[in-house]
């Protein structure tokens, strides 16, 4: 008895986490992103307001980094490494996401245009 | 007997206003008179040494080694700085570099190369005491090995004539952060001063959000200035955004230095961050110092150029000056 409450126990996230998923019905949307330098591919990338997008940022060279203060992005790119963040803007607008990380002579230029619909 | 040092002879002493500019007048009228000079010995008494007059001088952002379209000139807006800083009738105790010193390179023999050109240069001033910050463009891909090298420490303090000077160094981790172990030495370093001590921070990038999408800002500048908060007369010294700006923010007035090698546009104007563009009929236009006078042909003549006193704060509430006065009534 005993054993198997402990079971359920152990169990009950990841029930939890398959029912979200199912609830939501759909994975978010992924977007691959490649840092290196001194530019971002793309350059651009279109959201919705309100809709959840997976940013899938991988760094090609060096170690840069993604910075956009208006969507809490901060983050380290490490070459070897995938980077997942998950975003649901609020708000529309064009925003400038950064390298905040010193990477070389074009550094000031490394900039992601986020388009927000 | 009424104490001469009143509050009114304090404003007229320390003065409230604080520009932007290059030559920094600290505290001028302190010696001018008995009150400023009694002035001057109660803060003495306060802060363990008394604040003289004394002037200095903030040079950044030279980028020795550059070349491009935005300045063909290289460092002859730095050299000419130096020339005119030469020539000030008031010689300044001290010239504050607030950082990248140099452009970048790849080849770190080269990079050393441009960090040796840069001290010749700036060796020709006529100063007693030369310090400076790293700036990203210096430090930003060894860690700040070749500065510690050329230059030695990327933090430090030091006292001078009253006022406590520290450098802070927010471009040597690979982030745009001074770092938790920086800011322990900082509070350390703050800790053996009163509250009303002169503090002078020089540092490279802004301490304060001003545009991070342009990268202008510090990540962990609230802590720094969370800090110093307690200190009622702070001023902290900048370079990073290549144009003159003025923040006031509690205690602490931020005030950015021009470039010696080109100019940003100003983040307001709804322009992308592109340098502004070389003009050949004014090559210093937007550089540097801001000479308000060239020297006229007579002998001993000298340049003037835009002076900025730095001054002692309007104490408010129930610590400061009003505090001092009170104390101070034995002197």
């Amino acid at each position: 008895m005993r054993y198997t409450r402990f079971l359920a126990l152990l169990l009950l996230p990841a029930l939890v986490m398959t029912a979200r998923v199912s609830d939501g019905g759909e994975e978010p949307r992924a977007i691959a992103i490649t840092a290196k330098r001194f530019e971002f591919v793309p350059s651009t990338i279109t959201l919705k307001k309100g809709e959840t997008v997976k940013l899938v940022v991988t760094s090609e060279d060096v170690t840069h980094g993604l910075f956009l203060r208006p969507l809490k992005i901060d983050t380290d790119l490490v070459p070897g490494e995938t980077q997942q963040i998950t975003v649901t803007p609020q708000s529309a607008g064009t925003f400038t996401a950064i390298c905040h990380h010193f990477c070389g002579a074009g550094h000031g230029n490394m900039k992601l245009t986020v388009v927000v619909e | 007997m009424k104490d001469p040092v009143d509050r009114r002879t304090f404003m007229k002493i320390a003065g409230t206003s604080i520009g932007v500019g290059a030559l920094f007048h600290v505290a001028p009228l302190l010696g001018a008179s008995s009150g400023g000079r009694r002035i001057a010995a109660l803060l003495g008494k306060k802060n363990g040494e008394a604040p003289t007059p004394f002037s200095f001088v903030q040079l950044s952002d030279t980028h020795v080694g550059f070349s491009g379209p935005p300045n063909p000139l290289g460092t002859q807006a730095f050299e000419r700085a130096v020339d005119i800083i030469n020539g000030l009738r008031e010689r300044p105790d001290l010239v504050l570099f607030t950082g990248d010193l140099t452009h970048d390179s790849e080849n770190p023999g080269e990079h050393a190369d441009r960090m040796r050109l840069f001290q010749k240069i700036a060796s020709r001033l006529k100063v007693p005491l030369i310090k400076s910050v790293p700036g990203e463009h210096d430090a930003g891909l060894d860690g700040g090995k070749l500065f510690r090298d050329a230059f030695g420490e990327t933090h430090y303090s030091f006292d001078h004539r009253g006022v406590h000077f520290i450098a802070l160094d927010n471009v040597s981790l690979s982030r745009p952060n001074v770092g938790p172990e920086q800011i322990a030495w900082l509070k350390k370093d703050l800790a053996r001063f009163p509250t009303t001590a002169p503090i002078v921070v020089f540092t490279h990038r802004p301490l304060f959000d001003l545009r991070p999408d342009w990268e202008w800002f510090t990540g962990d500048g609230d802590e720094v200035m969370n800090a110093l908060a307690p200190y009622e007369n702070v001023t902290v010294l900048y370079g990073h955004i290549h144009r003159e700006h003025t923040h006031t923010e509690g205690h602490a007035t931020h005030i950015a230095a021009r470039s010696l090698i080109f100019a940003f546009p100003d983040p307001e104007a709804g322009v992308p961050k592109k340098p502004i563009p070389f003009d050949a009929q004014k090559p210093f236009q937007n550089l540097g110092l801001r000479v308000i006078e060239e020297p006229g042909a007579g002998a001993g003549s000298s340049p003037r150029i835009e002076e900025v006193e730095l001054t002692l704060r309007e104490y408010a509430g129930t610590v400061g000056i009003q505090q001092l006065l009170k104390e101070g009534a034995s002197l």
